[in-house]
């Protein structure tokens, strides 16, 4: 960049821009930022955040279950861990960290300015924020939900739970439900329609491929749960009968709903890691992704079949033996389109020439254990054997290689390599060996042998065993993996906060990747792109080689109001220019509004919804209501 | 696991703490909790449904260490390092074209060797699940089992048997299953005799088991039920067809009325303190009692109590009496404390109920 930046006319333009885009200083230009970078590394730090908060929980269960009988934590708070641990996990971190991972590097990638609803965005951070802490303010009042993260009626109906500690739980999914809808629209309307002009579909990289299939399938499972807590909260608060059978109503009912979403959940976690998967591998084995088409097709079967399968969970509930086989069939198919895309990336590994760094180790990682996860999971297509295994510690071990092995590595291997993009400076590598080694080792220390305390019996769920079950001595091995597990993560922490300040400079590329994010500077410009690029290939930073510098400095650049350029759905063709918003304090001012409305509900404080709902429609006119620009007369 | 066990009962350590407890705290009492045959392990299996899902596993279990073995060494093989002395950030000299090996490897793994691999699983599964559903011989009688938090009701309707926690089959014999949910969903679940089936208020759920080799197999809830989830668990007990028949023969039969004062004394401890509002002992046909906690009629006859929590000794009985909520937090009986001399006259009269 150094001889780009003596050239007079590009500094003035980059001053230029940087006026026009650059967040105001101050708290007040903080929350109205809509820099999608900003809100992409809120997101990233909240959903650490919780992670490392369910983390504790985990490791106090696991202290819990190191010996039979122990009584480290009484009944009533294991199960409190148990439903928050899940439910924080699921819901506020393997989405929430993947979104913010997205949000920071989407736009990017697409060779935008921003996303296609700017203020949404920041919205949808500050939604998911306040319900975070509306879940997990029940702790404040000893109410903390203890339905399990699944939230099974009868048990957490008005009658065998009473109190407000469900109401956390439920309202907390219906607010959060805002957050997460409103970022999937963004996700997809982005993709659509501002992707670099000559970004056509078939060139379009497998990451936001991912993204967008994700953030379908949010649209259609989402509503489900949401109705499933609707009904929940009007059973509780209003003595509805939806899922009461002496009302008439129906304890299933819940169950159906429930995985109509929870299973999609599976792969709106998984498929943007997986994403990441196909984004890292060409990078470290030198080479581009070998079954890119297979890839995309497959990830769209998935996105399909992933919505045929929910009864599977259902299987110990004495459904008809025939629809049991047809689900039990079909959770075998939704196998075929994961190995597709395993053996494209086998192959494009044996083709390339690996390069070992740290986000590499992560994919390695995923390989063995997401396997270990899948092989152990098509298993349960066959139903006595589901019936065998079903809410025992076999279903831990598996979900969690699945979830960790194919969701948690991948996103570190993200986080690994993003993070020279969002700070401008390496992460350690030595130090990253040594992390991954620890989360390695520990994670499979910790979660290989709950495949055969399942097996020999264990059941989920239960805050303590009686001994000489078989079960002792796997537990205190899965313990001390736990610490293990745990003290990686410390690592990675440690590593982080060091090498933000003293960080070895990362310079622009520092992975010589081909993708558009790393054609810029890092940390990038709060407008991203001096002129937005023009794509000819599907490895754009390689084409580079050629000396093709229209990829980098493409001859537009925009520079005179707050514009990007919209593009055409299937082509890529510059189609108009979208004018982008102004900072702006309303999307805040509509998650409070909305977060007074659910606290008010959750505490009968029904007065607060009513001046809940009309503030938030101030807040919506305050949104909508026409700013001046800033724009610059040239 | 198949080692001899010491006589100590889950929570008799904490109970032990508690004065009732040091009170009564007796001999190591009969360890009825150790006569299960070995822990329940579903892959020590005892009945036709556990051991066909027994085979089933380690089948797949093999096939799937086969599969990860591979793809594991395929992997490895992919990164044998073919080059050396090249500028490690230089990319592959073939970038720019799609190898067909590549592409071959795709097809092949991913689309050829999954559909041979899930079409022989769909197979299997299919016939487990045809073999499952149907009992492998006809079912000599009904077992009704309705779970309550955090217990096990148990009726026999042809024999007239009401008993809790403890269900007891003749060996080689197919027995149905009724099963009901009281209160929130449970799930019915005897690893070493078959898989789960849940019980769901407002569903009525059948199945079958059948044990085929003598034992006492441990039996417990699989579906998260609240508080006590981890302390809901039952007995099966498979016995060979006449001590099966004795057994039906003596629990048919009604309690009889105490003659013995010292009984009697215990049979009045038992009404007055009001623990006859919610448990029954029937004397005779029509006599129902309280019905929501374990009917008590042949209570000297079951292993164990609180839902096989503790041995049926007379310590741990007078220690759950007298504060069973230090013994099981959460369970819906609430302490009943009485003086000594009342807590033993009931101690002999339950214990004579056999």
């Amino acid at each position: 960049m150094a001889t780009v930046a003596e050239r007079p006319a590009r500094v003035a333009t980059d001053e230029r821009l940087t006026y026009l885009w650059e967040t105001r200083p101050g708290l007040l230009g903080k929350l109205g930022t809509v820099d999608h970078k900003e809100i992409g590394r809120r997101y990233i730090v909240t959903a650490f955040a919780f992670f490392l908060l369910a983390g504790l929980e985990a490791l106090a269960m696991r202290v819990q279950l190191a010996f039979p009988e122990n009584t480290f934590l009484s009944p009533q708070v294991y199960n409190s861990f148990f439903t928050m641990h899940g439910t924080t996990m699921v819901f506020l971190f393997a989405t929430p960290i993947q979104s913010g991972i997205a949000n920071y590097v989407l736009p990017l990638l697409m060779g935008s300015r921003d996303m296609a609803f700017p203020r949404l965005n920041q919205f949808s951070y500050w939604v998911y924020l306040l319900a975070g802490l509306f879940m997990h303010a029940g702790f404040l009042l000893g109410q903390v939900p203890s339905g399990g993260w699944f939230n099974y009626v009868p048990l957490t109906g008005p009658i065998y739970s009473p109190g407000p500690g469900i109401d956390f739980w439920a309202l907390g999914l219906i607010f959060l439900a805002f957050s997460t809808t409103a970022g999937a629209i963004n996700f997809i309307v982005s993709t659509f329609k501002l992707r670099a002009p000559g970004m056509t579909l078939s060139r379009m990289p497998l990451f936001l491929w991912n993204m967008t299939v994700m953030s379908f399938m949010v649209v259609f499972a989402l509503p489900a749960l949401t109705a499933a807590n609707v009904l929940l909260e009007l059973d509780r608060k209003f003595g509805a009968h939806f899922y009461d059978p002496a009302g008439g109503g129906s304890v299933l009912l819940w169950q159906h709903l429930f995985w109509i979403f929870g299973h999609p959940d599976v792969y709106i976690i998984f498929l943007p890691a997986i994403g990441m998967v196909s984004t890292i591998i060409p990078v470290f084995v030198r080479r581009p992704i070998i079954g890119y088409t297979g890839i995309v097709l497959a990830t769209v079967a998935t996105g399909v079949i992933g919505f045929g399968v929910w009864v599977h969970h259902m299987f110990a509930t004495g459904l008809a033996p025939l629809s049991q086989a047809f689900f039990g069939i079909a959770s075998l198919m939704i196998t075929i389109p994961t190995a597709v895309q395993i053996f494209a990336w086998l192959a494009t590994i044996w083709h390339g020439r690996p390069v070992w760094k740290t986000p590499f180790l992560y994919v390695l990682a995923f390989f063995v254990d997401f396997i270990i996860g899948g092989v152990s999971g098509v298993m349960f297509g066959v139903v006595p054997f589901d019936w065998q295994v079903t809410d025992t510690y076999f279903v831990v071990a598996h979900f969690h290689y699945v979830l960790i092995g194919g969701a948690v590595f991948p996103v570190f291997a993200g986080l690994h390599y993003w993070f020279p993009k969002i700070t401008g400076r390496l992460l350690n590598d030595r130090a990253g060996w040594l992390e991954f080694a620890l989360v390695f080792g520990g994670f499979n220390l910790t979660f290989f042998p709950m495949h055969i305390t399942g097996l020999l019996g264990m059941p989920r769920r239960y805050y303590t065993y009686p001994p000489n079950m078989g079960w002792d001595l796997l537990n205190l091995v899965e313990t001390i993996g736990a610490f293990i597990l745990a003290l990686g993560v410390l690592v990675f922490v440690l590593n982080v906060l060091y090498s933000l300040r003293q960080g070895e400079p990362a310079g622009d590329n520092p992975w010589h990747a081909s993708t558009l994010e790393w054609q810029t500077t890092s940390p990038p410009p709060p407008y991203n792109f001096r002129s937005i690029p023009t794509v000819h290939s599907r490895d754009p930073g390689w084409e580079l080689q050629r000396a093709d510098e229209t990829t980098r400095y493409g001859s537009e650049t925009f520079s005179t109001a707050r514009e990007t350029i919209g593009t055409s759905l299937h082509d890529a063709e510059p189609e108009e220019l979208w004018a982008m918003p102004q900072d702006s304090g309303w999307p805040l001012l509509l998650a409070l509004a909305l977060a007074a409305t659910f606290v008010g509900a959750l505490s009968d404080w029904w007065w607060l919804v009513v001046l809940g709902l009309p503030g938030g429609l101030v807040a919506v006119v305050g949104w909508l209501w026409p700013t001046r620009m800033k724009v610059i007369a040239l | 696991m198949s080692a001899p066990r010491r006589g100590r009962a889950p929570n008799a350590a904490g109970w032990r703490r508690t004065v009732p407890g040091r009170l009564l705290a007796g001999g190591a009492g009969v360890a009825v909790l150790a006569r299960c045959t070995g822990g329940p392990s579903a892959l020590d299996p005892h009945g036709v449904r556990a051991v066909q899902i027994a085979a089933d596993w380690w089948g797949m279990a093999i096939a799937a260490a086969a599969i990860w073995a591979g793809v594991m060494s395929l992997l490895a093989l992919a990164l044998l390092p073919r080059q050396r002395g090249v500028d490690q950030w230089a990319l592959a000299e073939d970038y720019r074209e799609t190898p067909r090996g590549g592409l071959a490897l795709v097809v092949a793994g991913g689309i050829v060797m999954p559909v041979i691999v899930l079409g022989v699983l769909a197979f299997v599964g299919s016939r487990a699940l045809a073999a499952q559903v149907t009992p492998a011989s006809p079912t000599a009688f009904e077992v009704d089992v309705t779970g309550h938090q955090f217990w096990w009701e148990v009726h026999y309707p042809s024999q007239q048997i009401t008993t809790a926690n403890e269900i007891h089959v003749p060996v080689g014999q197919s027995v149905q299953l009724t099963l009901h949910g009281a209160d929130v969903i449970h799930s019915f679940w005897v690893p070493q005799l078959m898989g789960k089936m849940d019980l769901i208020p407002g569903q009525t759920n059948t199945t079958w088991l059948r044990a085929d080799a003598p034992g006492v197999y441990r039996g417990q809830c699989a579906e998260y039920c609240g508080l006590q989830h981890a302390h809901m668990a039952f007995l099966v007990i498979a016995d060979p067809p006449d001590q099966f028949a004795a057994w039906a023969a003596a629990q048919a039969q009604p309690a009889s009325q105490p003659t013995d004062p010292a009984l009697q004394d215990g049979a009045q401890v038992f009404a007055r303190q009001g623990c006859i509002g919610c448990h029954a002992i029937r004397y005779g046909a029509g006599d129902t009692g309280g019905k929501i906690g374990p009917d008590l009629t042949h209570l000297a006859s079951r292993g164990t109590i609180a839902a096989g929590t503790l041995d049926n000794t007379r310590g741990n009985l007078g220690g759950w009496i007298m504060n069973s909520q230090a013994l099981k937090p959460g369970n819906l009986m609430p302490p009943m404390p009485m003086d000594g001399p009342s807590l033993q006259a009931l101690l002999t009269y339950l214990e004579s109920l056999k």
